[in-house]
């Protein structure tokens, strides 16, 4: 019973990271262009990140 | 060799936004920056991507490009002071890009969709996991807890999760409608409401899983179906863009002065400049040029005219100045005329209601009754309200349509997966429902049935170096004619081991041809008259050359490009090779069928469609081309009104109508149809108004598609019954009043499954008919800047 007191936060905590981390890969952009992100690992000047959520149209 | 050579897509040059237009698309960000969305169909890969955007950003004014591969757009942000050389250098490079001609912003209805799903998906995992405790035996204060922590998670899941479902049950009660989101809200709603309840009173049952993964399952449901769904588009302002903003207007004191169109009244005379299109119905009083009618006919090739011709608004002026004298107004002139056409039948096109839609307004008074007797009866029967409105809302919560909801959005996601995988773009997955029913099939010509592009049909009969000769000159220009034969020579001579030709002193000749030196000889292909050394370099001969029609047997293509070119196979004798003036050989063309026409054509008439060509050409060329193709039904010489005239003919007479076609004069008809199909290579306006685009050059993709589109049908129907047939079981045990959560949740998750098991057998069916290239391909959904695969390789 008592091993529910931590078990328990524990995995909500890391639901919630999980749910966190794709909140903000959405919100960065990062699902914008999945093909071209594969490409870009070839080049040797990476460019800028891609533009921030709002300030670009898709 | 890299996939990106420049200049592969001779033709993509068409359409390209000028400079006025660019700045005008762009959004200012302030501080003096704008940012343009730019639409390249010809990016394929890595190379590109860098290879634009290091040229993009070395230009002044720039200050940054970024290429998305998905989509194949460029985001480029500017300064507005100094509007650099987008166009031009993109161009350049060999990549043309277009304006987009739906004005879609982000798409945040998906991203809130997606987020909904991604939160629903995290909280119901975790309830489910406290519930499975629970189910398996904890009790007392740890069932307690459990359910306490819950009813924690669920509570902000169900507000920010549900937030689409609150919004439409609202906007359907308000409207006096019903709609399927009402029976969820409140079952979902009452489900929370009693759970806290039960769970205050130290209760056994809680059905706080059941709402959380209700609303999960609904909210992927619901995110297939929006990828799927039509957008609010319309072709009608990238018809608009066609007409030009103004004309310099000569007044009858000889001054000249820019008007914008709409002041250009009956009588003004008007200047127009090679390039420019005309803005108003007209009639030529001076000057001799050659139009591109496409907007009229279809046709590419050029008109010759002269004075007293008339011409509409909309075509394009391609090789010399004209004055005209206005004969209609621009509100009363040709172009307005077809954007009003376009716009009576986009309206017209909204009347197709969705079979889900269908479906769910049976089927939502039916849930709302089932629950309400359920209740009813319990109340009277027991006197237990508590026991009655447990049973209502499992029967609410047990008939909510999870499967439903899924039934109809998987199997069109699937369906359109296959398809791209074949090179076909759905635009709409309400097209896949109506294709179904299409028992009448209607094509344009010219760049449908026809690839548009002229091909060398005399070879055989020249000289094979005459052949390379011909070919080594006309490879240096972008003539159609000349192009075609160096094709063809570097079709027949691939592994020819004969030494390149080269000349020196190549020099094109507008309107005639391309000249160069060998070996102290001067070289010439192109018109016979100037070849032969009979007709000189004179802008007066030009003018009268090109005057008179021209009938250049079948071959039609697209040159709207080539203005300077025109001129020369308007002459209508094919092309000839001259040294120093005495003929070496003749070459003659012909338009080339598309791959496929005649096997698509049949298998359309083998099940029972019926099959005609609906064009803007010569009788003579459709009587040809449909006798080449087996088509009984055709009609020639038909203004975009006339096709718009006989498809609506068609539909009054109880015909449902798939239109195939390309050119600007047919996107009235294309929206007038009840599906529509356009190939890749169309103009921007018929791409964006059709319901399909094919990006391969094979007309098999017509009968492919209805096809799929059958076995989706029936897929369909099938998750529907399914659905159906698990509420007929469900509904009983639940007003019965065995259900509890566990079971809830099992026959929630169990008729989902098996509904998408179902739409994937779809898959399986392709798997036996051998499928080409499924190469990185969009998994679902709507991509409006992927067309390029078919046209440039």
């Amino acid at each position: 019973m008592s091993v529910l007191v931590y078990l328990i936060p524990a995995a909500l905590l890391l639901g919630g990271a999980s749910l966190a981390a794709f909140m903000w890969a959405m919100k960065s952009g990062q699902y914008e262009d999945l093909d071209g992100a594969g490409e870009r690992i070839l080049f040797d000047d990476a460019g800028p990140l891609a533009p921030k959520h709002g300030e670009t149209a898709r | 060799m890299s996939c990106c050579a420049p200049g592969a897509d001779i033709n993509a040059a068409s359409g390209a936004p000028s400079p006025d237009e660019l700045l005008h698309a762009a959004r200012s960000l302030g501080d003096g920056v704008a940012q343009i969305e730019l639409s390249v169909p010809a990016i394929h890969c890595g190379a590109c991507i860098q290879k634009l955007e290091q040229a993009l950003s070395r230009l002044d004014g720039v200050i940054s490009a970024r290429v998305n591969l998905s989509t194949r757009r460029i985001s480029i942000r500017f300064r507005q002071s100094a509007p650099p050389p987008i166009v031009e250098t993109l161009t350049g490079l060999g990549y043309p890009p277009h304006l987009f001609d739906e004005a879609e912003g982000k798409d945040r209805t998906l991203a809130e969709l997606l987020r909904s799903v991604a939160v629903s998906g995290f909280a119901s995992g975790n309830i489910m996991l406290l519930s499975v405790s629970v189910w398996s035996g904890a009790d007392g204060a740890t069932r307690d807890l459990f359910h306490w922590i819950s009813a924690l998670i669920a509570f902000p899941t169900l507000l920010y999760a549900g937030r689409t479902f609150y919004r439409s049950a609202w906007q359907a009660l308000r409207a006096g409608r019903m709609n399927m989101d009402v029976p969820i809200v409140i079952g979902v709603a009452l489900a929370y409401a009693m759970s806290i309840y039960d769970t205050l009173h130290h209760g056994q049952h809680a059905y706080f899983d059941a709402g959380v993964t209700l609303l999960f399952f609904l909210l992927i449901g619901r995110t297939f179906d929006h990828l799927m769904r039509d957008r609010a588009r319309s072709a009608v302002l990238g018809l608009a863009r066609l007409a030009p903003r103004g004309a310099i207007v000569l007044a009858p004191d000889g001054s000249r002065d820019y008007r914008p169109v709409n002041e250009i009244e009956t009588g003004d005379r008007l200047l127009i400049a090679a390039g420019e299109r005309i803005p108003v119905d007209a009639r030529v009083i001076g000057g001799a040029s050659d139009l591109d009618c496409s907007l009229v006919s279809g046709e590419s090739r050029p008109q010759p005219v002269g004075p007293a011709s008339t011409v509409r608004a909309g075509t394009l002026n391609l090789t010399g100045p004209l004055t005209l004298e206005a004969s209609a107004r621009a509100t009363d002139s040709f172009l307005a005329e077809m954007v009003r056409m376009m716009e009576a039948a986009e309206g017209g096109r909204t009347r197709y209601r969705r079979i889900a839609d269908r479906v769910s307004a049976f089927y939502a008074p039916v849930v709302h009754l089932t629950a309400l007797v359920a209740f009813i009866v319990w109340l009277v029967m027991g006197g237990d309200w508590h026991q009655a409105l447990t049973i209502a809302i499992a029967v609410l919560i047990i008939t909510c349509p999870c499967a439903l909801g899924l039934a109809v959005p998987i199997v069109q996601v699937v369906a359109a997966r296959r398809l791209i995988e074949r090179g076909v773009m759905v635009r709409d997955g309400s097209a896949m429902e109506r294709l179904t029913e299409i028992d009448a099939v209607a094509f344009d010509k010219t760049g449908t049935l026809t690839m548009g592009q002229p091909r060398l049909v005399n070879a055989p009969d020249i000289a094979p170096d005459m052949l390379l000769i011909a070919a080594a000159l006309g490879g240096q220009s972008r003539h159609p004619l000349s192009q075609a034969i160096a094709r063809h020579a570097a079709a027949g001579d691939a592994g020819s081991d004969a030494p390149p030709v080269s000349f020196d002193a190549v020099t094109e000749v507008p309107g005639f041809g391309i000249e160069g030196w060998r070996d102290g000889s001067l070289w010439r292909l192109g018109r016979p008259g100037w070849a032969l050394g009979q007709e000189t370099v004179d802008q007066e001969t030009v003018g009268q050359a090109t005057f008179g029609q021209a009938t250049f047997g079948q071959a039609t293509f697209d040159n709207d490009k080539d203005a300077a070119g025109a001129a020369w196979f308007a002459s209508g004798s094919g092309a000839m090779l001259a040294r120093d003036g005495r003929e070496c050989a003749r070459f003659a063309f012909e338009d080339t069928v598309r791959p496929g026409a005649a096997a698509a054509i049949q298998a359309l008439q083998r099940t029972g469609k019926s099959v005609e060509i609906l064009s803007g050409d010569t009788e003579a060329a459709c009587r040809d081309i449909a006798g080449r193709l087996d088509v009984q039904q055709y009609a020639a010489g038909l203004l975009p009104s006339g096709k718009v005239a006989r498809i609506n003919a068609m539909t009054q007479a109880g015909r449902k109508m798939l239109m195939v076609g390309d050119g600007l004069n047919d996107a009235p008809a294309l929206s007038a149809a009840y599906a529509s199909m356009a190939p890749a290579t169309a103009a921007d306006v018929g791409r964006n108004i059709a319901d399909l685009v094919f990006l391969r050059d094979s007309l098999e993709a017509v009968p492919f598609v209805i096809d799929v589109s059958e076995q989706a049908g029936k897929l369909i129907r099938q998750n529907i019954a399914l659905a159906l047939v698990y509420n007929i079981i469900a509904v009983p045990i639940a007003f019965l009043g065995l259900v509890t959560p566990l079971i809830a949740a099992v026959a929630m998750s169990g008729s989902s499954i098996l509904v998408i098991a179902n739409a994937l057998r779809l898959l399986r069916s392709g798997e036996r008919s051998p499928t080409a290239k499924p190469d990185r391909v969009p998994v679902v959904g709507h991509y409006p800047g992927r067309y390029s695969e078919g046209g440039a390789t």
